[in-house]
C-alpha cells in the first residue's frame, strides 16, 4: 500500500517538474532584468526600460549589450561571446550606430527610419568634438535621446519629441557652468522662450513652429551660417526669403557679411514684427544702418514703406471703429466683419513685401488693403445711416398715428 | 348697424347689410349688441387692459405668420434664418422687434388684467367661467412665450430652456418621463426646436384661438362686470356708456396709442432694454460652458428665483418639489379663486383674497427684483 | 347743424379717414417689402450659388476664386483635369486664405509654408487639420456650393 502512494507521488512529483521546466526554462530566457532590476533606490534600468522604443519593438538587453542573457553569473557574462558591455561617452555613436547606420538590419525592422544619423553626426560641432577632439561633455546619442527610455520622437514623452526639444538641447546648452569654456552664448533657451516660435510651440502646442533642430538639424547640429539663414527661414516663410533673395539686401548683407533674416530679427529671440521696425525713426531697424545721404534710396523707400503701412493700418481702424459704431447700434454686420478679415489678410501681404525693400511689391498689396478698408468704412456708414432712417419712419408713422389719434379723441368728445 | 340717425351711411352700407340680414337675420344680434353698455365709473379704465392684451395677441399672430415666411428650425438653420431676417430681409428687424416686444407686453397686460379683475372680485358669479378660461389663456401665453424663447437657438436661449425644461424633471413620479417629452430627448437638442416650434405655430395657437373664442363669447354675452361698490345702488345712480359707438372708439384710440408705443420701442430698443434684453447674440452651442448669468424671460424670473432661494430639504421633502407643490397649490387657489370667494360671490370685498392677492402681487414683485439684483 | 359744424364734421371725417389710411400704408409696406424675398433668397447656411460661372474661374491666372459661404471663405479650384474642386479657403494653421499653386497641384498657405492637396487634406508644413472639403454641383452654367455631409 505505501509503496503504491510513494510511487504514485513521485510520478507526479516528476511530472510537476516535467510541466514546469519549460516555464523555468522560458523564464530562464533573459536572465539580465533579474538582478538589474530596480535596485533599492530605484536606480535600475529596468523601471524606465518600459517605455523604451527598442524593448516595446522586442530586442533585449543583450541584443544591444551582447553576452549570454541565459547565464545569471556577472563574470560568465562578461567572458561570453559578442559581451560589449556598457560603452563610454566616446564610444556611444559607433555603439548605436551598429544597429541604426545599417540599412539593411533597419529595414527588417523599421523601414521608413533613415539611417545616415552617424554621417550627418559627423558634420555637427558635436561630432567633430567628440571623434576630434576627443572631448566628453559634448552630446552624443545617449544625451539627446536618453539611455533606457528612448522614445518615438512622435510621442510627447519622448525627449525628441517637438514641444520638449528646447529643453533637451537646454539642459547643456542653457547651463552657463557647463557650457564655460566653449565661447558660445547660453541665452538662447531663454531667448527662444521668448520669441514667437517659442511661444507657438511651448505654450500653445502648435507643432508647426519649429524647434531647435528645425533650425539647426538634429543629427547633423550646427548654427546654419550666415549664407544660408534666408534658406533656413525660408523654408517656412517662402515669400520673405523669395522677395529677400531678389532684393538689394541680398548682395548687400553678403558683402558685409551679415546673417540675413537674423540681422533684423535676431535669431533666438525672434519677437513678433512691428510696423514700427519699418522707416526712417530712431528706432526703425532701417536706421541702424541706412541714413539720408548714404548715397542709396534706402531712405526714401523706407519711408514710403512705412508710411504706406501707417496710412494702411489707420485706414483699417477707421473701418473698424465705424463698424463698431454700426455694431454698438445694433446694426447686424456679418458681411462687413468679413470684408475687415479681408483688410487684415491685405495687411498681412503688405507687411511680407516689405522685405523686397523695394516699393514694386509693397504698393500694389498697400493699394489693395486701402480700397477694401474704404469699402468696410463706406458699408458701415450706410448701416448707420440705415439706423437713422429707422428713427425717420418712426417719426413719420408717429405722426400718422397721432393724427388718426386726435381725430378719434374729437370724435370721442363729440360724442360726449 | 349704428342707430344714431345722424350718422350718414352710404347706400352701398345699408345694402350691404339688408343682404346679410336677408341670409344669416343678423338685425337681432346687431340690435342687441346696439344695446350693450360699459359701466362708468372710477376703475373703467381697467376694461381696457383686455383689449390691450386682445391686439397685442393680433400684433403676434401677423407678425409671426410675417417670420414664418423665414425661419427654418431646426439646430443648423434656426439660428442663421433669424440671423438673416435681421440682417437681410427688408424690414426684417422690425417684424422680429415688433415680435418680440409685443410678446413680453402681452404677458405684463394679461397680468395686469387678471390683477385688476382679481382685485375687483369680476370673477365672481356669473362670470367664473370667464375667469378660468382667462386663466387658461394665461398659462397657454405663457407656453407662447416659453416655447417661442428657443427658437432662435442662440446661446441665451438655449441655457434658459436647459434651466427652464430641468425643473420639469423636479417632479415625482412623472418628472423624468415628461422632461424627455418636453425636450425630445435627454438634452436640449435640435429636436427640442422641432417640438417646440410645433408647439408654438400649431398647437398652441389652435388651443389659444380655441380659448379666445370662448372667453370672447362670454365676455360679449354677460357684458363688463359691475364694481362691487355698485351693489344695491339703483339703476338711477349707475353710469353707463353705449359699447357702439363710444367704448369702441375709446378701444381704438388706446390701441393705437399702444400701437405707437409697440413701435417706438421696436425702433429704438429692437433687441430690449435693461436687464430686458433678447440680443441674437451667439448660436447654442450645446458643448460650451454656461454663460455667467443665465437668466428665464422676465416673466418666470420669479418662479426661477423662488426655487433657487429653497434650501436643499423643506422638513423631509426635496426643496425644488416643494417649491413645486407650493406653486401648484399657490395657482389652484388662484384659478378656483370665484368658488372659493364666498364673500365675493355675495357681491361683497373679501378681506382674505384681498391680501392673499396682495401677498401673491408682492412675492412675484420682490422674487423678480431679487431674481435680477442678486445675479 | 349748422353750416360750420357740418364742414368742421366732414373735414375731421377726412383728417381720420387719410390718417387712417396713411396709417395702414405704414403698416402694410414694411409687411409688404419684408416678404419681397431680398436678393440671396435664403440664409444660406448649407448650400450656396455662386455668384460667378467655371468660364471666369479659368480666366483666372490662378484658376482658382474665393466666395463668401455664410460667416466663412471657400475657395474654388479648377484641377489640371478639369474638375471643379471647393474647399475652405481658411488655413487651419493660422487662419491666413491659402490660394491655389496651379504649378505645384496643390493648395498652398504662403504664411508659413502649408500645403495641402486639392482634396483639402494637410500634406506638408504646420497645418494641423485638413480645409473642409465643399460639394460641387454643376447645373447647366450655374455652381451650387454645398457643406459636406449635408
Amino acid at each position: 500500500m505505501r509503496n503504491q502512494q510513494n510511487r504514485r507521488n513521485s510520478i507526479v512529483a516528476l511530472i510537476a517538474v516535467l510541466m514546469v521546466l519549460p516555464v523555468w526554462s522560458y523564464a530562464a530566457d533573459d536572465n539580465c532584468l533579474t538582478c538589474h532590476k530596480d535596485f533599492e533606490d530605484g536606480t535600475g534600468p529596468s523601471h524606465l526600460i518600459a517605455k523604451d522604443i527598442h524593448v516595446q519593438k522586442g530586442l533585449s538587453c543583450s541584443d544591444c549589450h551582447g553576452g549570454d542573457p541565459v547565464l545569471n553569473d556577472m563574470d560568465d557574462v562578461r567572458q561570453s561571446a559578442g559581451y560589449k558591455g556598457v560603452p563610454d561617452h566616446l564610444q556611444v555613436p559607433d555603439f548605436c550606430a551598429r544597429c541604426h547606420s545599417d540599412a539593411t538590419y533597419m529595414r527588417s525592422h523599421n523601414p521608413s527610419l533613415p539611417t545616415d544619423q552617424l554621417d550627418k553626426y559627423k558634420t555637427s560641432t558635436h561630432g567633430q568634438r567628440l571623434f576630434g577632439q576627443r572631448d566628453v561633455k559634448v552630446a552624443n546619442c545617449v544625451s539627446c535621446h536618453s539611455v533606457h527610455q528612448i522614445g518615438d520622437g512622435k510621442l510627447p514623452h519622448s525627449s525628441t519629441y517637438p514641444a520638449n526639444v528646447p529643453a533637451t538641447c537646454g539642459k547643456c546648452h542653457a547651463d552657463p557652468s557647463y557650457m564655460a569654456g566653449y565661447g558660445i552664448p547660453t541665452t538662447q533657451l531663454d531667448d527662444f522662450k521668448q520669441s514667437v516660435h517659442g511661444i507657438a510651440l511651448l505654450e500653445r502646442n502648435d507643432l508647426g513652429a519649429p524647434a531647435c533642430n528645425d533650425c539647426h538639424s538634429n543629427h547633423g547640429a550646427a548654427p546654419p551660417g550666415h549664407e544660408s539663414l534666408a534658406a533656413v527661414c525660408g523654408n517656412c516663410h517662402v515669400f520673405q526669403m523669395e522677395l529677400y533673395d531678389k532684393s538689394p539686401h541680398k548682395a548687400a548683407f553678403a558683402k558685409n557679411d551679415f546673417p540675413m533674416c537674423e540681422t533684423c530679427h535676431s535669431n533666438h529671440k525672434i519677437e513678433k514684427p512691428d510696423d514700427s521696425m519699418v522707416g526712417t525713426g530712431a528706432d526703425a531697424v532701417c536706421a541702424t544702418c541706412h541714413s539720408a545721404d548714404d548715397g542709396t534710396r534706402a531712405f526714401g523707400v523706407a519711408d514710403t514703406l512705412a508710411s504706406g503701412l501707417g496710412r494702411l493700418v489707420s485706414a483699417r481702424d477707421q473701418a473698424k471703429s465705424a463698424l463698431d459704431d454700426a455694431i454698438a447700434k445694433g446694426m447686424l454686420t456679418t458681411d462687413e466683419e468679413f470684408m475687415l478679415g479681408e483688410v487684415d489678410q491685405a495687411l498681412i501681404q503688405a507687411r511680407t513685401a516689405v522685405h523686397a525693400f523695394g516699393t514694386t511689391e509693397f504698393l500694389p498689396k498697400a493699394a489693395t488693403g486701402l480700397a477694401k478698408a474704404d469699402t468696410v468704412r463706406v458699408n458701415a456708414k450706410a448701416l448707420i445711416g440705415d439706423y437713422y432712417f429707422r428713427r425717420k419712419g418712426l417719426v413719420i408713422a408717429t405722426l400718422f398715428i397721432t393724427i388718426v389719434a386726435v381725430g378719434l379723441y374729437l370724435k370721442i368728445r363729440r360724442l360726449g | 348697424m349704428i342707430t344714431n340717425s345722424t350718422d350718414s351711411r352710404t347706400g352701398l352700407v345699408s345694402r350691404a347689410y339688408a343682404w346679410l340680414d336677408q341670409r344669416f337675420k343678423i338685425n337681432s344680434l346687431v340690435d342687441y349688441m346696439g344695446h350693450k353698455v360699459v359701466p362708468v365709473h372710477g376703475h373703467s379704465l381697467f376694461y381696457y387692459l383686455g383689449g390691450i392684451t386682445l391686439f397685442l395677441f393680433i400684433v403676434q399672430v401677423v407678425t409671426g405668420i410675417l417670420l414664418l415666411m423665414y425661419y427654418r428650425p431646426g439646430a443648423d438653420s434656426a439660428y442663421e434664418s433669424v440671423r438673416f431676417i435681421v440682417s437681410e430681409v427688408a424690414f426684417g428687424w422690425l417684424i422680429r422687434a415688433l415680435h418680440s416686444w409685443s410678446a413680453n407686453l402681452m404677458i405684463l397686460f394679461a397680468f395686469l388684467h387678471m390683477f385688476t379683475v382679481y382685485f375687483t372680485h369680476a370673477y365672481r358669479k356669473p362670470r367664473e367661467l370667464t375667469w378660468l378660461s382667462g386663466v387658461g389663456l394665461l398659462a397657454l401665453g405663457l407656453g407662447f412665450g416659453f416655447s417661442g424663447y428657443l427658437l432662435p437657438w442662440n446661446e441665451l436661449s438655449f441655457f434658459a430652456t436647459r434651466v427652464g425644461t430641468g425643473m420639469v424633471g423636479a417632479i415625482p413620479v412623472i418628472g423624468d418621463q415628461l422632461l424627455i417629452i418636453a425636450r425630445g430627448g435627454e438634452e436640449v437638442t435640435g429636436a427640442t426646436i422641432g417640438r417646440f416650434f410645433g408647439l408654438h405655430v400649431a398647437i398652441l395657437p389652435a388651443l389659444f384661438t380655441v380659448m379666445l373664442s370662448v372667453h370672447l363669447i362670454f365676455v360679449q354675452r354677460q357684458g363688463m362686470s359691475e364694481p362691487l361698490e355698485w351693489q344695491g345702488r339703483p339703476e338711477s345712480e349707475k353710469k353707463f356708456q353705449k359699447f357702439f359707438p363710444n367704448f369702441l372708439y375709446r378701444d381704438v384710440l388706446v390701441w393705437l396709442i399702444a400701437l405707437n408705443v409697440l413701435a417706438l420701442l421696436a425702433v429704438l430698443f429692437p433687441d430690449g432694454v435693461g436687464a430686458i434684453h433678447w440680443p441674437l447674440g451667439t448660436k447654442a452651442d450645446p458643448f460650451a460652458p454656461p454663460p455667467l448669468v443665465i437668466r428665464p424671460e422676465w416673466y418666470f424670473m420669479f418662479a426661477f428665483q423662488a426655487l433657487k432661494m429653497l434650501p436643499a430639504h423643506v422638513l423631509f421633502v426635496e426643496g425644488e418639489l416643494f417649491g413645486i407643490i407650493l406653486f401648484t397649490v399657490g395657482g389652484l387657489i388662484w384659478a378656483l379663486a370665484p368658488f372659493l370667494n364666498r364673500k365675493a360671490q355675495a357681491n361683497q370685498q373679501s378681506r382674505l383674497f384681498f391680501w392673499f392677492g396682495i401677498l401673491v402681487v408682492a412675492f412675484i414683485i420682490v422674487m423678480t427684483i431679487l431674481g435680477y439684483i442678486l445675479e | 347743424m349748422t353750416d360750420v359744424k357740418q364742414t368742421r364734421r366732414s373735414f375731421l371725417n377726412y383728417v381720420l379717414g387719410g390718417g387712417a389710411l396713411a396709417t395702414l400704408g405704414a403698416i402694410v409696406y414694411p409687411a409688404f417689402r419684408f416678404i419681397t424675398p431680398p436678393p440671396s433668397g435664403e440664409a444660406n447656411v448649407s448650400q450656396l450659388k455662386l455668384p460667378f460661372k467655371r468660364a471666369e474661374i479659368e480666366a483666372d491666372p490662378q484658376q482658382a476664386k474665393t466666395f463668401k459661404f455664410g460667416r466663412a471663405l471657400g475657395i474654388i479650384v479648377v484641377s489640371e483635369s478639369g474638375e471643379l474642386k471647393a474647399m475652405s479657403a481658411t488655413c487651419t494653421h493660422l487662419d491666413c486664405t491659402v490660394q491655389h499653386r496651379r504649378d505645384l497641384g496643390i493648395m498652398w498657405c504662403a504664411c508659413h509654408n502649408g500645403r495641402y492637396d486639392l482634396d483639402g487634406k494637410n500634406i506638408s508644413g504646420p497645418p494641423p487639420r485638413p480645409l473642409d472639403k465643399y460639394v460641387v454641383n454643376e447645373v447647366g452654367e450655374d455652381i451650387f456650393v454645398s457643406r459636406e455631409g449635408v
